[in-house]
């Protein structure tokens, strides 16, 4: 059996579209930084680093891990980079756990990044494949038909994307380091914006971001004698599957279906929508929310769409989705995972601020990637299991 | 935050050419396409039938893929996008539909681009056939497919395949 293992600190940079003032080390380092004094450690109390970031050629550097190590004080320490394309922060992070889990280390400094405004993500995402018909156009192209094949299958009316939009928009401004500040969206405004990969619209999709985040993670025997609030790992889960495959089934993947269950399994809840208080999900596309949901096991199948519609997610509501902002105010891609599982754990140590949703003892990060392909999740708890 | 702080920001642009071995599966593929023929692969364990081939192993049951199958011409809407953003390197005008087809004998939708009708009148299980470029315009691509046209039948009811791949 695994160790169980913390989070005792949590740090990120303030998003942005672009962090001109700031190498990529330095925007590393600057939640880095946070991290540590928000476990109130030194960067020489570390033992290993786990780094993490989104494809090479949406920012167009490879291989940052090279020059990386400077600015992580990793020498003599062993570094370690995950590679899973948009959900790589969510599975960083897992890894990091892990090595402290499998009581390897004792101390694990994880951090995920992105610098968008170095590169050109959306050249990046529609790149032709050899050979093939180049209409493929990035991110959007990808999701919005998979988008219609939900709303078609579940019947939801075509305002619950700008819902979540207007929501999550209006979360953000309770978040200091959000990208997005945005106050007056109003949803008869948002469903005024235009379609940008029918049926998304503009206000619909994530922007895009230059930020990173940062954890601090320590074996139980050190978390223990550690002064001030922990996020308590209590189970972490990852699946995959092939982008493409004959009677794939694109808007509820299987991978996520078994990841979750495996997560409430492991996590010992039998009823997610009662028993967590709060969930940072990974929607880079306002309609991805619903469909989460349901992929998750929180709302039943085809329902999902209503709970967005009744209030559910809301910061007030029974099942508060994204109160940071989530990925639709902020999108450093790279670290868009280890965003969510730092606000999971932000959430349960009560360092969520404005956003801190009331209570909140049991929460969830979870995060996707590639073609909808790579899950990652975990379950973070203020006190042991 | 801004250039006006006194970081130095530098342009580099970056620009690559690569071989790209295509494999048995791929270059029986690739044959079909300067062809005029639609040349997908099926797979022994399952039966199914992947267009393209293009990793030579289904990706379901991780068997090589075996015999050569030629399917379409025609094929049924499952799902598409009307695409209204320009991005750096795109080569059609904008607004149009790329749509998932899934080509008559494949078992797994390709996409394409969607012309000779509004992108409004597109539809989740319209019938569909390709249109061919000229044949001294053809080389080992999808692209020798100008784009696919409307063919006038009746929609498919494509049920839970509707957003499937």
């Amino acid at each position: 059996m695994a160790d169980l293992c913390a989070v005792v600190g949590v740090g990120q940079t303030k998003h942005a579209s672009c962090r001109a003032d700031v190498s990529i080390a330095g925007l590393v380092r600057e939640a880095v930084d946070r991290a540590l004094a928000d476990a109130n450690i030194g960067i020489d109390d570390v033992d290993a680093i786990v780094i993490g970031k989104a494809p090479d050629p949406l920012e167009g550097v490879a291989m940052p891990e090279l020059w990386l190590a400077d600015a992580l004080a990793a020498h003599g320490k062993p570094v370690f980079r995950v590679h899973t394309a948009g959900s790589v922060g969510g599975s960083t992070a897992i890894v990091a756990a892990q090595h402290v889990m499998a009581g390897i280390h004792g101390t694990v400094l994880t951090v995920g990044f992105e610098k968008q405004s170095d590169g050109n993500a959306m050249w990046a995402l529609s790149v032709p494949i050899p050979f093939g018909m180049p209409v493929h156009a990035g991110a959007g192209g990808y999701f919005s038909p998979i988008v219609r094949g939900y709303i078609k299958r579940s019947g939801a009316p075509s305002h619950i994307g700008a819902m979540v939009a207007v929501k999550d928009r209006t979360n953000a401004c309770k978040n200091p380091y959000a990208h997005l500040h945005e106050p007056d969206w109003t949803l008869e405004k948002a469903l005024e914006s235009p379609m940008m990969w029918d049926p998304i619209r503009f206000v619909e999709t994530c922007p895009s971001s230059d930020g990173a985040m940062a954890l601090v993670i320590m074996s139980e025997e050190r978390a223990d004698k550690h002064a001030g609030p922990k996020a308590w790992v209590h189970a972490t889960a990852m699946r995959s599957e092939p982008t493409a495959f004959a009677g794939r089934e694109q808007v509820s993947p299987r991978a996520g279906e078994m990841c979750a269950e495996d997560l409430w399994r492991k996590g010992g809840i039998t009823n997610p929508a009662k028993e967590i208080d709060v969930a940072e999900i990974y929607v880079p596309f306002a309609w991805f929310e619903p469909m989460w949901l349901e992929n998750l096991g929180f709302a039943p199948r085809n329902e999902g769409w209503r709970w967005v519609e009744d209030g559910v997610t809301d910061i007030g509501g029974s099942l508060p989705i994204n109160p940071s902002g989530g990925v639709m105010s902020t999108n450093p891609i790279g670290a868009s995972g280890m965003l969510r599982f730092g606000e999971a754990a932000m959430q349960v140590m009560g360092k969520a601020g404005e956003h801190q949703i009331d209570g909140a003892r049991k929460a969830v990060g979870h995060a996707y990637g590639g073609g909808s392909q790579f899950f990652a999740m975990w379950l973070v708890s203020s006190s042991k299991p | 935050m801004s250039e006006a702080d006194g970081i130095m920001r530098l342009r580099q642009p970056i620009s690559v050419t690569y071989n790209w071995s295509a494999g048995p599966n791929a270059t029986s593929h690739l044959n079909g396409l300067l062809d005029g023929t639609l040349v997908g692969k099926r797979c022994p364990g399952c039966s199914l039938v992947y267009f393209p081939p293009r990793n030579g192993v289904c990706p379901k049951c991780a068997r090589i893929l075996g015999d050569d199958v030629v399917v379409g011409p025609r094929g049924t809407i499952t799902t598409f996008c009307v695409v209204n953003v320009p991005f750096l390197g795109q080569k059609i005008k904008l607004p149009y539909v790329a749509a998932q087809i899934l080509l008559d004998g494949a078992d797994i939708s390709m996409q394409h681009l969607i012309q000779e009708c509004e992108a409004s009148d597109v539809r989740i299980g319209m019938r569909v056939e390709p249109v061919w470029k000229d044949r001294s315009e053809w080389g080992p691509s999808l692209e020798n497919i100008a784009h696919f046209r409307p063919t006038g039948e009746p929609d498919r009811d494509m049920g839970v395949e509707a957003g499937a791949s």
